[in-house]
């Protein structure tokens, strides 16, 4: 129901859509990485995050605190990015896209079924490292697990935009994105640039996928719906463009948050749909969306 | 003389065994197998509408469930009518006919609704080409079952929709499930026959020549929309047909009854039975019905899997494929029958 209209609740729709868009940014940046280096959508991004997020929980499980099993779950998840590709990406690489698609379909299935496998499809509680306390800033009331969701994903999308900028390897990586026979024949390991694309694309879900369990809860199928969104914003970016997906993230995060509170006919469960409508609206007037190059095709 | 007779004619005889077999199995296994090679056969329409966009247009589609459940709820809404609806105590919208359907004629109203829907919907999806079109059918499927909850009037809301239990209908003698199993085959079989003119034609060669090369069919004349959209009508009224099938087999149908999980496996079991190849789909149909049960309880080992084994197994043969057998089932078929074929050319 459309409720009298106040400045702090609209703050607070903000804030809370910006906490879910940072998470859909990570994730759109993971999947904008993979596409400009291997020229393929990674369809398992969602069940590598969810996997790997399980295994977090396995850890806190098992004795670890929260930030040693943080940091734990990154190595495994960079591990496990970098295995994907070598063992699967690797053998279909020059086939054409819908054969690379296929099998990363194949992996979502996979992965799916094992996550529930392993560890049975029962929702669980996933726990949260930050207070669960709310701070005022001038009548705006914002929880702290918001603002920190928002720092860690936002901290993470800066280093790997440092490492991109300011390393070697990150540079190597670029000039794999924008030549890869170029930068064969200037020495660089494009196989293992590859390969390390998908472990940073991991990184990043695995970062996702742990901040966003503690309020979707941890169960086989909670990314599902965070994929569609972060598809939904590296697309509405511009699939091509870093920046582009993460702008995309935190727009279409506050946009499907003030939808779904101050439009009565969206709700709460038209969001994903008009979400998508709006998508499809943007794809119509600009298909490269708003941040990507618009491609010319060679005849 | 070359012997160019002898693959055809095998051909016609496989296809003719296949007929025979098919019409006379229900004689030959329990109620329980019947109704599964009933779903057999609605898969089987399924896929091949599938087959037609994502094989011979190159069109992949993450979405046909939601083909499926827009044939579903139409042929649902059909035979119940609005009679219907006011005894299962729904409120029905004025869109709705004033008297129930014999579900017969709801099946091929199904597949009109659904293949026009489906032609609307190609006319943006020109405008995506490869792994966006992929993801905006991937986003119809998922946001699907929310649409479907919001117009209760027309799809009776999260809760679904009962249907009168099938009957064989005219007065036959038939056992019900008999019945329902001839209906979706002959279904099938026709679908089957309306799928081979178009893709052995005009229509098939244009489709095929956009898939292989967008830029090369347009110089020759062919006119991508027209072929896109169509292909994406047809490949949505033969899913359309399956749904209504469906949903008449199960008596039933609520927004979770065509899941994500189904459109993900139709696309799986059609590179399985092997992509831009129409007796493949054949193997695609019965991977997806026997999979799921046999990957629980493998056959000749005593083991119970988890429910999950199935997935699992589904994703990994799924791999093996595309990195192993390209052509799929299809593919190692040619494959078997390429003696034949250099029998054949054999003067």
């Amino acid at each position: 129901m459309p409720l009298a209209f106040s400045w702090a609740d609209f703050g607070q729709q903000v804030t809370s859509g910006l906490a879910a868009g940072a998470i859909y940014a990570s994730v759109a940046l993971a999947l904008v990485l993979i596409y400009r280096s291997t020229d393929v959508v990674n369809f398992a991004q969602g069940e590598m995050a969810t996997f790997t997020t399980y295994i977090a929980w396995s850890l806190m499980h098992h004795g670890l605190s929260y930030w040693p099993a943080f940091v734990l779950t990154l190595l495994i998840a960079f591990g496990g990015g970098v295995g994907v590709e070598r063992l699967l990406i690797r053998p279909v690489e020059r086939r054409p896209e819908i054969v690379i698609v296929i099998v990363t379909i194949g992996l979502l299935i996979a992965l799916n079924g094992l996550t529930g496998w392993i560890w049975g499809p029962e929702v669980k509680a996933f726990d949260s490292p930050f207070p669960n306390n709310t701070v005022d800033v001038g009548g705006v009331v914002i929880s702290v697990q918001d603002i920190g969701t928002f720092c860690v994903c936002l901290a993470t999308v800066l280093v790997v935009w440092a490492f991109f900028r300011f390393t070697t390897v990150g540079l190597a990586m670029r000039a794999v994105a924008v030549n890869p026979d170029a930068s064969r024949l200037m020495g660089v390991r494009v196989g293992w640039m590859l390969a390390l694309g998908w472990g940073l694309a991991a990184v990043l879900g695995a970062v996702a996928g742990m901040m966003a369990a503690p309020t979707v809860f941890l169960d086989p199928d909670m990314m599902l719906v965070i994929l569609i969104y972060a598809f939904a914003a590296a697309v509405l970016g511009g699939i091509d463009s870093p920046v582009g997906a993460v702008v995309g993230g935190l727009v279409l995060g506050v946009v499907i948050n003030l939808l779904g509170r101050y439009v009565n006919f969206v709700g709460q469960e038209l969001r994903l749909p008009s979400a998508l409508a709006l998508l499809l609206l943007v794809l119509l007037i600009r298909p490269s969306g708003l941040f990507g190059r618009v491609a010319v095709r060679r005849v | 003389m070359p012997r160019v007779w002898i693959l055809p004619a095998v051909r016609a005889a496989v296809l003719a065994g296949a007929v025979v077999l098919i019409a006379f199995l229900p004689r030959l296994v329990s109620e329980f197998r019947v109704s599964q090679f009933t779903y057999v056969g609605i898969y089987f329409i399924a896929l091949l509408g599938l087959n037609i966009l994502t094989g011979y247009n190159g069109q992949i589609s993450l979405g046909h469930a939601a083909f499926m459940a827009i044939g579903g709820y139409t042929a649902a809404a059909l035979i119940l009518g609005r009679p219907g609806f006011e005894l299962l105590g729904q409120h029905p919208s004025h869109l709705l006919p004033d008297s129930a359907m014999r579900p017969v004629f709801a099946i091929p109203i199904a597949g009109a609704v659904t293949g026009l829907i489906g032609y609307l919907l190609g006319i943006p999806a020109l405008r995506l080409a490869g792994v966006s079109l992929a993801l905006a059918t991937f986003a119809l499927a998922v946001s699907l079952p929310s649409i479907a909850k919001h117009f209760e009037h027309l799809t009776g809301g999260g809760g679904g929709l009962s249907l009168p239990l099938a009957k064989t209908p005219f007065g036959l003698d038939v056992s019900t499930s008999h019945w329902l199993y001839y209906e979706a085959w002959v279904c099938a079989a026709v679908l089957f026959v309306v799928a081979w003119i178009l893709v052995r034609g005009r229509v098939g060669r244009g489709w095929r020549a956009i898939r292989d090369g967008e830029v090369a069919a347009v110089s020759s004349g062919v006119s991508p929309a027209v072929y896109k959209t169509l292909a994406f009508g047809v490949s949505a009224a033969f899913a359309g047909v399956a749904g209504a099938l469906f949903v008449i087999q199960v008596s039933y149908i609520n927004p979770d009854t065509f899941p994500l999980s189904l459109s993900i496996l139709l696309l799986a079991s059609v590179v399985v039975g092997g992509l831009g190849s129409l007796s493949g789909v054949v193997v695609g149909a019965l991977v997806l019905e026997f999979l799921p049960i046999y990957a629980q309880q493998p056959p000749l080992v005593h083991v119970n899997l988890a429910k999950q084994a199935s997935p699992v197994t589904f994703g990994v043969v799924l791999i093996l494929i595309v990195v192993l057998m390209p052509g799929g089932a299809a593919g190692l078929l040619r494959l078997l029958a390429r003696p034949l074929a250099l029998l054949g050319k054999q003067r």
